[in-house]
């Protein structure tokens, strides 16, 4: 059995959860991981990892201007806008 | 014309052509069969036909003329919603097209209902759609399998005449095989991943859900190509895929890896399999078994590699941009993790948690590193296979669709994908089709070949479908 710290990895996925979600986590994403150790019979050495099906290099293009969509229309059916910009609530906070 | 629901697409096309029926009646005669048999099914999570969307200029002679095609609630389409099926994108309207609908549009189809689907395509059931789960056609009690569930139930229930899902690890070929119906998986790259709301960039890939296989390279045709938009699609030519269809299987090399046909397959399954590699054989195919050594690998790589790569995906989803935002909030963090923890159903959760752990500090290396390079070793064995034999046919899922509640157990769940992942982790196409029943419901046969030799994949497919009878059976 493995150690599995859910809450913090919550925390790091900007991720609120009940304290029965953490536990049931704890346990399935436990039981999933035992699964996936078998990977650990698998002998790499020397072996590259594959992040991508096919060979690609970058792919480049000129680096040239063009139309961009409406920003009215990408700000229409967000949350919360004002102007030309998405709303958010205060991120700074204040001195005293 | 009566009951035209029924017709495929190149059926359809006829009776265009033939002025038997007009385009419009053939939205109305799905709308019809909608509202009849819809509230059972919950294919669609919306079908409204005043808001199909129509090519700019109607043009008869285009390929797809007046052809409603429905589609996966994760493409988007201009001023439209897409919501995933989630909570956390209702109310998105989308500011532009996916590649796949500018295509589909300039080959003259219809663009019209969203089908149901996992959350996120997070699912193999259809049952994690923040909607409600979608019902298998063949019985109701069951499911349709997913995550395009709600694609593959529409065509399967003659509420659409072709649908377009997404394939992740299987999501289209399995709901395919479960709902009895024909769905392709492209080879990776050959169509446009722009306007597909991502899961797993390196493993997505767009296909269409239809009744034949000829209606499969028909779609595929049309939305096939480079795209400039997507780095990943390839700038390889689209060959001719109708063509293809007329190739036969005189000559093909078979092969039947030994891997996909031990413990585990139901026996019904097996049987039917059986009888497909006597069709193939008695057109003149041969048959070879082969190994592809890592597959029992698959699972285990898959739910590393996928998860980690949607939950860096998913990081977009905070409230900020699109659909729901907590309110009531106190700071931008609270906002954020309020949001998702509320915006998010539970398989999304695990698989945020799966992905964010597998990527996190000091298990990079023991969970991603080591998951992909087994996945090198996985895409490898079909390497070596195709320099063998032309083809691979496996059973697509080991067994028939399962009851609705049956698979409780999240890693239960995941195994019923061990088929059709290999398919996505090595990047290769390939196409589910019907090939008999057991106790009334379908099976599926899952064929796959080399990247962009969907001429071939499409061929052997056709070649099944013209010998057999099983895509002709209809649900009650």
């Amino acid at each position: 059995m493995k150690e599995i710290d859910i809450a913090r990895v919550a925390r790091l996925a900007r991720l609120e959860l009940s304290v029965s979600e953490i536990k049931l986590f704890e346990s399935q994403v436990t039981n999933i991981l035992d699964f996936i150790d078998q990977l650990n019979k698998v002998d790499v050495a020397g072996v590259e990892p594959t992040s991508h099906p096919h060979l690609l290099s970058n792919v480049f293009r000129q680096d040239e201007s063009r139309p961009s969509l409406d920003i009215e229309e990408f700000l229409k059916h967000s949350p919360k806008a004002r102007g030309r910009f998405f709303e958010v609530p205060k991120i700074i906070e204040d001195k005293n | 014309m009566q009951n035209l629901f029924l017709k495929n697409v190149v059926e359809l096309k006829e009776a265009f052509r033939q002025g038997q029926a007009k385009p419009e009646e053939a939205l109305t005669s799905l709308a019809e069969r909608k509202e009849k048999l819809d509230s059972r099914f919950k294919a669609y999570i919306e079908f409204d036909p005043k808001k199909a969307v129509r090519p700019a200029e109607a043009d008869a002679s285009k390929p797809l003329a007046g052809i409603p095609i429905a589609l996966k609630d994760n493409i988007c389409v201009k001023g439209q919603e897409a919501t995933c099926a989630s909570k956390i994108l209702k109310g998105f309207v989308s500011p532009y097209h996916a590649t796949v609908v500018e295509k589909l549009l300039d080959a003259g189809a219809v663009i019209a209902g969203r089908t149901n689907m996992d959350e996120f395509a997070f699912g193999s059931s259809c049952e994690t759609s923040c909607y409600g789960p979608t019902r298998n056609p063949w019985d109701p009690d069951r499911v349709p399998g997913g995550s395009s569930g709600g694609s593959a139930a529409s065509v399967a229930g003659d509420l659409a005449f072709a649908a377009l899902g997404s394939d992740t690890g299987g999501s289209i070929r399995q709901p395919a095989s479960f709902c009895g119906v024909v769905g392709l998986k492209p080879t990776y790259g050959r169509v446009s991943r722009y306007g597909l709301i991502a899961f797993a960039s390196s493993l997505d890939q767009i296909g269409p859900l239809t009744k034949t296989v000829k209606d499969s390279a028909l779609i595929l045709q049309a939305i096939a190509g480079h795209d400039p938009k997507d780095s990943t699609s390839a700038n390889v030519p689209v060959p001719d895929y109708t063509a293809a269809l007329s190739k036969g299987v005189k000559g093909l090399r078979i092969g039947l890896p030994k891997e996909y046909f031990q413990e585990g397959l139901s026996a019904e399954v097996a049987r039917s399999i059986g009888e497909a590699v006597k069709t193939f054989k008695s057109l003149g195919a041969t048959t070879e078994e082969i190994s592809l050594p890592h597959t029992s690998y698959a699972v285990s790589v898959y739910y590393i590699v996928a998860p980690s790569e949607a939950s860096s995906n998913l990081a977009r989803f905070d409230g900020v941009r699109f659909g729901f935002r907590k309110a009531g909030v106190k700071n931008l963090l609270e906002m954020y993790e309020k949001t998702r923890g509320e915006g998010f159903g539970p398989e999304a959760k695990r698989r945020i948690i799966l992905g964010t752990f597998s990527l996190s500090s000091g298990y990079y290396d023991a969970y991603y590193l080591k998951a992909m390079k087994v996945r090198t070793l996985i895409k490898r064995d079909f390497d070596e296979a195709f320099k063998k034999v032309d083809v691979i046919l496996t059973p697509t899922a080991p067994g028939v669709a399962f009851k609705l509640g049956e698979k409780s157990n999240p890693l239960e769940m995941y195994l019923s994908d061990i088929f059709t992942i290999p398919a996505n982790l090595a990047g290769v196409p390939a196409i589910s089709v019907p090939c008999g029943f057991s106790s009334g419901l379908p099976i599926g046969l899952q064929l796959l070949t080399k990247p962009f030799d969907e001429p071939t994949l499409l061929g052997a497919a056709q070649a099944f479908e013209q010998a057999t009878e099983h895509h002709k059976r209809k649900p009650d």
